[in-house]
């Protein structure tokens, strides 16, 4: 009987917690922006696997890597003047004007002739109601790849964050309670990774090993882990551990690693948290400068998008070709910042001395 | 008979929150005459503070006073402006904030602290007479000369509280607010800071408002007393005739829960529960769910709450006039 | 003759402070130095004195908390029914000494993990001693929950500290603290943060576990009417050192070192026609007596068992 009360008050006494926590996260308006972001991208990361299996998306038509569509389309061969303006085109700019095809790009296919028709296949095709933001240089679906990529920028940016986390509240917490020795060489080990830039770093990694995205989540994590917040969390411990309830546990006989694990690492847990969600913004915004830059062995990512467009000359066409770029460069954007926005709106949540009534 | 230098009528103030209005302050009535020193008296979250900011009109940026009147010598402060409010405080009205001990710059010296409160109402002065000022302050409660060129951490508990009270006094206000000036300290501490504030006053002729929670410092420091209870004040008058004829429950419990060094050794009587939430409002006596001795007609919610006279300048609830 | 729970002799503790920031000599601060003091079963002992005078510097070093640089503290053990000195405790008996003597804290905001559940905090102490299968444990649980006056116990088993009132916190701090069945408890000032209406609940639930459970304590405290209050007899601490110990009443009507009168009489008392007259010590000069005298000063007995420290008796008697 009694322990029926326990246990719905228990219950009632949980779900009046997360709607208070909740309601003073709901007061950031930036943490609901960001709430708002992250929920669009994860959204978007569950549509594309939910578009193949109902089977509205056809996996050779929208694979991001494999599918193939594009839009056949017939041109008029012309032959730009020498000298502008002529009566026809204004300036060079103007020639080929639409639906129409320099000659001099078809020097690999002779026999065609200025003034005859050529079919062509349009590669990489402006948005249309097929490919709601065009298809890329090997026609390949922009928006599934932007999925795909958000899929990429989830597991990576957790895994990252979970493992770095992870490892730095536990070294954090060791270096606050045994103090003396330890203490000191994990201070000199994050010192150490904190000086090291991190991006050359990971440009050497890449040279000497093929980088998945597993491995760059797992070298992100134990960077980070090692890194700058095991510091943060170590003062936090510190201050834990001189609490009252400490010395209570301590009067009881409690052991020193119950103490740790039961009364320290809890307690400094909301800040790992806070922490974490800050990384997440670091992983993506990483993954991306390495795709960009190359040094990724991944098949799809925004990164590898925005790397693609690069090396197939589109990046510097100006926004003629904006669905190649905007959209990738514009979900690395938001979601990296959406995790930060997310992390302030905790901050007010955890972090009772900013908080208003 | 000296005359009132400040009196609040039916003042009203509640914070905005986001589960609803918490009315901190109602229908406060009282009034402070020259030279008089008036004490505020009732326990954590009735309100003391909230009255007390009210007064500067300095309240949180969610407090609204709803209604009511606050008279600084005939001028009436609520619905004052910021620039004419800034000159009634300090040299009007100040006050010695709970906890400001732990308020002070880190960084700045004390004396530099002070000096810019008195720069700022009287920008006319000179350093040297500043200098002057602040030394003579110093030396009326009980601080060494040598303090202003001090930096906070270097004081004592004490020695910075003191030096609170000098800055409150810097601007030669005509009533000073006290509030929990000595809660923090040690006994002996308290002991010398209250016999401070008592010479000060009587040396420069203030009036005093003296907030606390402990009732034995109240019947030391006081002329006249007031006892909150969830916003209101439920018993108010002349220090001596509150202690000798207590009429509210309230206050009775009060005055037999305190532990005294004198005297016979006497049982003292508990307060069990919490105080009422202020968001809701309270019909009938707000104290009856924890009175101990409650009589038959007290939940009576029909009858009209507010002080009534018992005594020449003794007010009490009129809820618990009869039940004594 | 009355039995011992605690007997204290000369306790030092000491604490190495740097000068100042660019200075690499070390000042050291007697923080505590040569107390000695007994307390019997079933009373308790007020521990008096102004901020800094080493109230709970004492209190750690009898809880084991922080080393003592010298003195010894002898604790009664049941089993031999002898006075057993607690240095260098071997493990078993270091968790028996640990169930019997508990501290309460000051702060009842800080002395419960914020993250667990009441539950949990008062269940603590039995997880650790391994005391009873879990069913047992529960039950005393709610056992204690029920004698510190918090029912029903179903109520606040699954909260957590911040849900609960001051006065509820310290209630929950005394159970936990009294579920191992202690015989001495240390009280570091346990309701100077709360609210003076709920303080004498507090008190008074003290007092009566302390009668029913034969529980001893020692209670810290600034306040004399409040050691007035809880205490069978007060020791009056001044810089380190114990300089009047007595029966309650009688060391507050027959005060003798003038650090005490000067305590005594900076107590506000509650009664307005009362005129409290101020006696006032100049601190330099009682140091200045003290130290003259070094740390070897025996107390002597004046009498009725008041004991003052020998520094001022030739002058003042
Ligand atoms: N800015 C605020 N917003 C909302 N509620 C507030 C605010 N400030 C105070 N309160 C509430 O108003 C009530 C009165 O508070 P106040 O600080 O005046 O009490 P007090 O009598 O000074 O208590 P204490 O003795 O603890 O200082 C309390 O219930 C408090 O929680
Ligand atoms: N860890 C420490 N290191 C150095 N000095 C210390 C330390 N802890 C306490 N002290 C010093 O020892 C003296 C006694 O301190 P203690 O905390 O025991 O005083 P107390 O009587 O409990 O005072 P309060 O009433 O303010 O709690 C003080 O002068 C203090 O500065
Ligand atoms: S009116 Fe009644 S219930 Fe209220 S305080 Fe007085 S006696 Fe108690
Ligand atoms: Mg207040
Ligand atoms: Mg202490």
């Amino acid at each position: 009987m009694n322990e029926n009360i326990e246990q719905d008050l228990q219950k009632q006494l949980r779900k009046e917690a997360i709607r208070r926590n909740w309601n003073l996260f709901r007061q950031s308006k930036l943490g609901m922006i960001g709430l708002y972001i992250v929920i669009f991208f994860l959204f978007l990361a569950l549509l594309q696997p939910f578009l193949f299996i109902t089977g509205i998306w056809n996996k050779g038509v929208y694979d991001p890597v494999v599918g193939y569509e594009a839009i056949k389309d017939t041109l008029l061969v012309v032959e730009c003047p020498k000298e502008y303006p002529t009566e026809k085109y204004e300036s060079m700019k103007d020639c080929p004007g639409p639906g129409e095809l320099n000659v001099k790009r078809l020097y690999l296919a002779p026999g065609v002739e200025v003034g005859d028709y050529y079919e062509t296949f349009i590669q990489p095709a402006p948005p249309s109601s097929r490919h709601l933001l065009g298809t890329d240089s090997l026609g390949r679906d922009v928006f599934s790849q932007i999925m795909e990529g958000s899929q990429v920028a989830f597991v990576l940016g957790l895994l990252s964050a979970t493992l770095g986390v992870g490892i730095s509240t536990i070294l954090g917490t060791i270096a606050a309670f045994f103090g003396g020795r330890v203490d000191a060489y994990l201070m000199r080990q994050s010192d150490l990774i904190l000086m090291l830039p991190s991006l050359p770093l990971l440009f050497i990694i890449s040279a000497f090993a093929e980088l998945k995205v597993w491995h760059l989540a797992i070298v992100l994590g134990v960077l980070g882990g090692l890194g700058g917040s095991v510091i943060t969390i170590k003062s936090q411990a510190l201050q834990v551990k001189v609490k009252p309830f400490v010395d209570s546990a301590r009067i009881t006989g409690g052991s020193r690693w119950r103490i740790m694990f039961s009364h320290v690492l809890p307690n400094v847990a909301p800040l790992a948290l806070l922490f974490m969600v800050f990384s997440v913004t670091g992983a993506i915004a990483s993954e991306s400068v390495l795709s960009f830059l190359g040094l990724l062995n991944i098949d799809m990512s925004w990164g590898i998008m925005i790397y693609l467009s690069q090396t197939d000359g589109f990046i510097f066409s100006g926004l003629e070709f904006w669905w190649l770029i905007l959209p990738a460069g514009l979900a690395v954007t938001l979601l990296a910042g959406g995790f930060y926005l997310v992390g302030r709106g905790l901050d007010d949540v955890f972090n009772p001395r900013l908080r208003k009534r | 008979m000296s005359k009132e230098v400040l009196s609040v009528k039916n003042l009203n103030m509640h914070y905005e929150t986001l589960s609803g209005d918490v009315h901190a302050v109602k229908d406060v009535s009282f009034s402070v005459k020259e030279g008089e020193s008036f004490g505020l008296v009732g326990e954590s979250g009735c309100g003391k503070t909230s009255v007390a900011m009210s007064l500067l009109q300095l309240q949180a940026d969610n407090a609204k006073i709803s209604s009511g009147s606050i008279q600084l010598d005939g001028v009436e402060l609520v619905g004052m402006n910021e620039s004419e409010l800034r000159k009634v405080r300090w040299d009007g009205i100040s006050i010695v904030f709970q906890g400001a001990m732990n308020a002070w710059n880190p960084v700045v010296k004390v004396g530099e602290q002070i000096r810019e409160a008195i720069r700022e109402h009287y920008p006319e002065k000179s350093k040297a007479e500043n200098t002057e000022k602040i030394e003579s302050l110093f030396k009326m409660v009980g601080l060494d000369a040598a303090v202003i060129d001090r930096f906070p951490h270097e004081l004592s508990g004490g020695m910075k509280q003191r030096a609170i009270i000098a800055l409150a006094l810097s601007c030669d206000p005509k009533v000073v607010i006290a509030d929990e000036p000595t809660t923090a300290l040690d006994v002996v501490i308290q002991d010398q800071i209250l016999n401070e504030i008592k010479k000060v006053q009587q040396l420069l002729g203030l009036s005093l408002i003296y907030i606390s929670h402990d009732i034995a410092v109240i019947a030391e420091m006081t002329d006249q007393m007031a006892v909150m209870y969830a916003g209101s004040i439920v018993e108010i008058g002349p220090t001596e005739k509150v202690f000798s004829t207590p009429k509210h429950a309230y206050t009775r419990l009060l005055l037999e829960s305190t532990p005294s060094v004198v005297g016979e050794k006497k049982k003292l009587r508990s307060l069990d529960g919490e105080p009422p939430s202020l968001i809701n409002e309270i019909i009938g006596c707000s104290f009856s769910p924890r009175c101990p001795d409650p009589s038959s007609d007290c939940e009576n919610p029909i009858k009209e709450m507010g002080l009534v006279e018992i005594e020449p300048g003794h007010f009490a609830d009129n809820c618990c006039v009869d039940c004594g | 003759m009355k039995k011992n729970v605690i007997e204290v002799k000369n306790l030092e503790k000491y604490y190495e402070v740097s000068g100042g920031f660019f200075s690499r000599n070390k000042d050291i601060v007697k923080a505590v130095d040569d107390i000695s003091f007994e307390i019997p079963f079933g009373e308790s002992l007020g521990l008096v004195g102004q901020s800094g005078c080493g109230k709970t510097t004492t209190a750690r070093a009898l809880c084991l908390l922080d080393p003592k640089t010298g003195g010894d503290v002898k604790f009664y053990n049941n089993e031999t029914e002898n006075m057993q000195n607690i240095d260098n405790l071997e493990d078993e008996e270091l968790k028996k000494f640990r169930r019997n003597i508990q501290m309460i804290f000051q702060d009842p905001y800080e002395s419960l993990n914020p993250r667990w559940t009441i539950k949990d905090i008062i269940l603590e102490p039995l997880n650790i001693h391994n005391i009873g299968d879990l069913q047992d444990r529960e039950e005393a649980v709610v056992e204690i929950l029920k004698t510190v006056g918090l029912t029903p116990a179903s109520n606040y088993l699954p909260r957590y500290p911040h849900e609960l009132s001051g006065g509820q916190r310290q209630r929950v701090s005394i159970a936990r603290t009294l579920i191992m069945k202690p015989k001495f408890v240390v009280c570091d000032e346990p309701t100077s943060m709360l609210d003076v209406s709920i303080r004498i609940s507090i008190m008074d639930l003290m007092l009566n576990l302390a009668k029913d459970l034969e529980v001893s304590y020692l209670y810290i405290t600034h306040d004399l009417a409040v050691a007035r209050y809880m205490c069978n007899r007060i020791a009056v601490m001044f810089n380190g050192k114990i300089v009047e110990i007595a029966e309650t009443e009688e060391l507050l009507n027959n005060p003798i070192h003038p650090y005490t009168k000067r305590l005594i009489s900076s107590i506000p008392v509650p009664d307005p026609s009362y005129d409290r007259k101020v006696y006032d010590v100049n601190y330099d000069e009682l140091d200045a007596i003290i130290a003259k005298h070094g740390t070897d000063n025996p107390m002597v007995d004046i009498g009725n068992e008041h004991y003052i420290s020998t520094h001022d008796v030739k002058g003042l008697i």
